[in-house]
C-alpha cells in the first residue's frame, strides 16, 4: 500500500519543527518527505491541507480490561478508541485478572493485540507474583515474552525488604521498573485529596504525603540498585520537585502525569461528580500548576491518558464506594494541547511522542525517511464537544463530559495503514 | 460541572442536602417558619394539614433511632403518611443497588425522601436521579452533613440569644468525622456570626478546616474564653481508642466539657449537644444536667425545624 498524505503540517516533536510538505509512505515505511521516490504512484492520497501530520501519540498508561474485566472494556474496542484519538502505541499495565506475571499470559495478550491490528501494545509485566507484593514474578521470561517493563499496578509492594530486592534483580538485567508511587497505608485513609474540598464535602481525605513519601523512598532505592526507574502517575507537585532534584543530581529516572491532572483539582469534584473519583486523587490547584511546570521544563516525560473505562454502574455511586478512574483515550490529544504554556505545535506533542518513546526505549519517532508509518493527522483547530455516548471506548466516564475541546483526530496510521478516518 | 441541586431555577428550596450554598434569607424563612410551628406542638392536638395525603419515606441506609423518630413525629404533626426503612438490614444487603432501592420506592408514589447514608454525598445521587416532584431531604451522610441539626442548632441559638451577629461559639471534639459539625460552621457563619472556633486535637481536625471561616484552638481553655455558645459533638465509640487518641480518660481530661472549663466562658453562655451523649467522655453530668444546658430543648425545636423543612420543600411553608 502506497500513500501521499499531501500538504499537511509536518510536526517533529524532537525538535519542535514544522513544515508543509508531501508525505510518502510505502509497505508501512516513511519512503519520503517532500518530494516522493522515483516512479513513487500512490494508491492513495489523504488531502491534509490545514490539518497537522505528526508521529502517531504514544501513551504510558492504558488499562485494556482483558482479560478479567470485560464487562468494562475488550482489546477490540479500547485499541480501536486508541487510534480514535490519534494514539499508535499503548502500554499497558499488568493488573488484569489474571494479573500478567506469566510468559503464556504476556504471548496471548500480545498475540490478541496483533490480531485486532490497530494501536501497538506493550504490556507491563508484574514486579511479584500476582501482584501481591511477596515473591518475584518471573521477570526475565517476562521481558523475553515481550514485556517492556515491570510494574504492581496502583498497587505498592508489601515491604521494603521486597522492593529492595526486587529493584536490585531488575537492575541486574537492566530491565526498567515503573511504579505507582503510593503508601498503601496512607492511601487505604481516603478518597479525595486532603485538602479543602474533602473537608468541605466530608469526604475521607488523602495526603499528599502517601505519594510524596513513596517518591521519595522509591528513589532512595533506585539510587541504591542502580535500577531504571519510572514513576507513574504523579499527581503532588512536591513530588515533581523531588524528580527534578534526583535528576540535578545525576540519577536518571523519569516520570508521567495523566493528562486529567494537569487540567483538574480537587474543585472539580464540585456536588460529589463522581467521574471526577480518579487515582492518585485530583489534588490542588497549587499541585496541579506545579505539574503543568515539571511538563514544560522537561522534568516529567510524558502525559499519558491514564485510561480507565468504567461501566455506569461501577459510577453511580455514591463518592467514596464509586470505581476510580476516567476513560482518557479519546481526550489525550486535546488536553495535551490546550495545556497552559507557549509551546509551538510540534512541542506541545513532545511528552506524548518523544518523551514516552525515550521511556518505553522505542527510537525517536519522527517522520523521517525509514520511519515506521504510526501517524496522526489532526486539526489542531477544531472544536469539538466531549460527548461520552460518541466515544468509541467503552469506558464513557470522564470528568470532561460536555466541555468544548480543541484539536481533532482525521486520520490515524499504523505501519502505514490507514486505521482511523475512514 | 454539576449546578447546584437543591436549588430550583427560581432559587426555591427543592431539596435540602446541605447547608452549604443557601442564601442567609432561606435560612432565615425556615426559623421563622419553624417558630410557628413550635406553638403547635405546645397545643393539645398538635396536628396541622399540610402535608395532607402527601407520604414521607424515611430511608434510612444507617441505622439511626432519634433522628428517624423526630422526622416521623414531625411528618405526622403534618398529617403526611409515614412510611419507615431501616434498609441498613433488608435490600441493600441483597445486593440491590442504592438508586435500584430508590426508583422502586419512587413507583410507590413517595413524595418525599428523608435519607441518612453512611457515605457522603449519598442524596445527592438519590435527588439527581428521583422525579422533579419528589424532595429529598438530607438526614446525615457520612462526614458531609445534617442540615436539620444545623437547622436545629441555629434555631436554639436564636431562640436564647435573639441574635447572631455578636456572638463567638465554640464547637468542641471530632470535627473530623462530624457531620453535624460541618453543617453548624455553614448555618453560622450564613446567618452572620463573627467568631466560630473548633475545638479538638489535631487528629480531630480536618485538613484546612480554618478555609470554612473558623479559628482553631488544640486547647481547651483558651478556645472556650469569652464564648457565648458551646456546642459539643459526641465522640464516637470507634475513635476512642486507637490511632486518633488514647483513651477516652486521657480526651476527658484534656477536652471534656466540665464546670471548671465552662467557667471559662461568659456566665450567659448555653450549651448544646446533638446527642446521644457519653456523659464523662465529652461532657460531665454535672454540665449537661446543669443550668446553662440547653440540650432537651435542642430535641423539641428540632421537630419544628423539621416540620418547617418539610412544609416549605411541600410548597407550604
Amino acid at each position: 500500500m502506497r500513500t501521499t498524505i499531501r500538504q499537511g503540517l509536518l510536526l517533529d516533536p524532537a525538535t519542535g519543527g514544522e513544515q508543509v510538505a508531501d508525505l510518502h509512505i510505502a509497505d508501512g515505511i516513511v519512503a519520503g518527505v517532500g518530494t516522493a521516490p522515483t516512479g513513487f504512484a500512490p494508491e492513495r492520497v489523504i488531502d491534509a491541507a490545514g490539518l497537522a501530520v505528526s508521529p502517531g501519540l504514544v501513551d504510558l498508561a492504558v488499562r485494556l480490561r482483558e482479560p478479567g474485566f470485560e464487562h468494562r472494556a475488550s482489546l477490540d474496542s479500547e485499541l480501536a478508541a486508541a487510534v480514535a484519538g490519534g494514539i499508535t502505541a499503548v502500554a499497558c499495565p499488568p493488573d488484569m485478572d489474571p494479573p500478567l506475571d506469566e510468559p503464556g499470559l504476556v504471548e496471548m495478550l500480545t498475540r490478541r493485540a496483533a490480531a485486532v491490528g490497530l494501536a501497538r501494545v506493550h504490556p507491563l509485566g508484574a514486579l511479584t507474583q500476582g501482584l501481591a507484593g511477596e515473591k518475584l514474578a518471573g521477570l526475565v521470561e517476562l521481558a523475553r515474552a515481550g514485556c517492556v517493563g515491570f510494574s504492581q499496578g496502583d498497587g505498592a509492594v508489601g515491604d521494603s525488604a521486597t522492593l529492595l530486592r526486587a529493584l536490585k534483580y531488575a537492575a541486574t538485567f537492566d530491565l526498567p521498573v515503573w511504579m505507582s508511587p503510593r503508601d498503601a497505608s496512607l492511601m487505604r485513609l481516603g478518597v479525595a485529596h486532603e485538602g479543602e474540598v474533602a473537608t468541605r464535602l466530608g469526604l475521607p481525605g488523602v495526603p499528599a504525603l502517601a505519594e510524596t513519601l513513596a517518591v521519595s523512598a522509591l528513589l532512595l532505592i533506585a539510587r541504591e540498585t542502580g535500577v531504571a526507574l519510572h514513576l507513574c502517575r504523579l499527581s503532588v507537585g512536591e513530588s515533581v520537585e523531588m524528580v527534578r532534584q534526583a535528576r540535578a543530581r545525576g540519577q536518571a529516572v523519569t516520570c508521567d502525569v495523566s493528562s486529567h491532572h494537569l487540567h483538574l483539582s480537587e474543585m472539580d469534584i464540585g456536588y460529589f461528580d463522581t467521574n471526577c473519583r480518579l487515582s492518585p486523587p485530583l489534588r490542588s490547584l497549587r499541585d496541579r500548576d506545579a505539574l503543568v511546570a515539571g511538563v514544560a521544563d522537561g522534568t516529567v516525560d510524558a502525559i499519558c491518558s491514564d485510561h480507565s473505562p468504567v461501566n455506569e454502574d461501577g459510577k453511580e455511586l455514591p463518592f467514596s464506594e464509586a470505581d476510580p478512574g476516567a476513560s482518557g483515550l479519546e481526550t489525550l490529544l486535546s488536553l495535551t494541547l490546550m495545556r497552559s504554556g507557549d509551546a509551538g505545535l510540534a512541542a506541545k506533542l513532545a511528552p506524548v511522542t518523544v518523551g514516552p518513546a525515550r521511556v518505553l526505549r522505542l527510537p525517536v519517532p519522527r517522520l523521517e525517511l525509514g520511519a515506521v508509518a504510526d501517524i496522526c493527522v489532526f486539526d489542531p483547530d477544531a472544536w469539538w464537544r466531549v460527548q461520552p455516548a460518541d466515544f468509541v471506548s467503552r469506558g464513557r466516564n470522564t470528568p470532561f463530559a460536555g466541555y468544548e475541546l480543541r484539536g481533532r483526530v482525521r486520520y490515524c496510521l499504523v505501519g502505514g495503514r490507514v486505521v482511523h478516518g475512514d | 460541572m454539576q449546578s447546584n441541586p437543591q436549588l430550583g431555577p427560581n432559587g426555591e428550596l427543592r431539596h435540602l442536602l446541605s447547608i452549604e450554598g443557601l442564601p442567609r434569607d432561606v435560612l432565615r424563612h425556615i426559623l421563622d417558619t419553624a417558630a410557628s410551628f413550635v406553638s403547635v406542638t405546645e397545643r393539645e392536638i398538635k396536628k396541622v394539614p399540610l402535608l395532607r395525603g402527601k407520604s414521607v419515606f424515611n430511608l434510612f441506609f444507617e441505622p439511626s433511632t432519634r433522628t428517624r423518630t423526630t422526622f416521623e413525629i414531625a411528618a405526622k404533626r403534618l398529617s403526611a403518611d409515614v412510611v419507615n426503612l431501616n434498609i441498613a438490614t433488608s435490600s441493600q444487603t441483597k445486593g440491590e443497588t442504592l438508586l435500584d432501592t430508590v426508583a422502586n420506592l419512587s413507583a410507590m408514589h413517595a413524595d418525599m425522601f428523608v435519607v441518612r447514608h453512611a457515605s457522603s454525598g449519598a442524596p445527592y445521587l438519590i435527588a439527581r436521579h428521583v422525579a422533579p416532584e419528589i424532595h429529598v431531604i438530607n438526614a446525615g451522610d457520612g462526614r458531609h452533613a445534617h442540615p436539620t441539626q444545623g437547622l436545629l442548632d441555629v434555631y436554639t441559638i436564636r431562640h436564647y440569644k435573639g441574635d447572631f451577629t455578636g456572638l463567638t461559639v465554640a464547637i468542641v471534639g471530632d470535627v473530623l468525622h462530624s457531620r453535624v459539625a460541618r453543617s453548624e460552621i455553614h448555618a453560622l457563619s450564613i446567618l452572620g456570626v463573627p467568631e466560630i472556633r473548633v475545638i479538638g486535637p489535631r487528629t480531630l481536625m480536618p485538613a484546612e478546616v480554618e478555609r470554612l471561616g473558623v479559628r482553631v484552638f488544640h486547647n481547651m481553655e483558651e478556645g472556650l474564653r469569652g464564648v457565648d455558645v458551646v456546642m459539643m459533638l459526641r465522640l464516637q465509640n470507634e475513635r476512642m481508642n486507637g490511632a486518633l487518641l488514647p483513651s477516652a480518660g486521657e480526651y476527658f481530661r484534656t477536652y471534656g466539657l466540665t464546670p471548671q472549663r465552662l467557667a471559662l466562658a461568659r456566665p450567659d453562655a448555653i450549651v448544646m449537644h446533638p446527642g446521644p451523649m457519653n456523659r464523662g467522655v465529652e461532657i460531665d453530668s454535672a454540665v449537661a444536667d446543669g443550668a446553662q444546658s440547653v440540650i432537651l430543648p435542642q430535641v423539641t425545636f428540632g421537630i419544628a425545624v423539621r416540620m418547617a423543612v418539610m412544609a416549605i420543600l411541600a410548597g407550604n411553608g
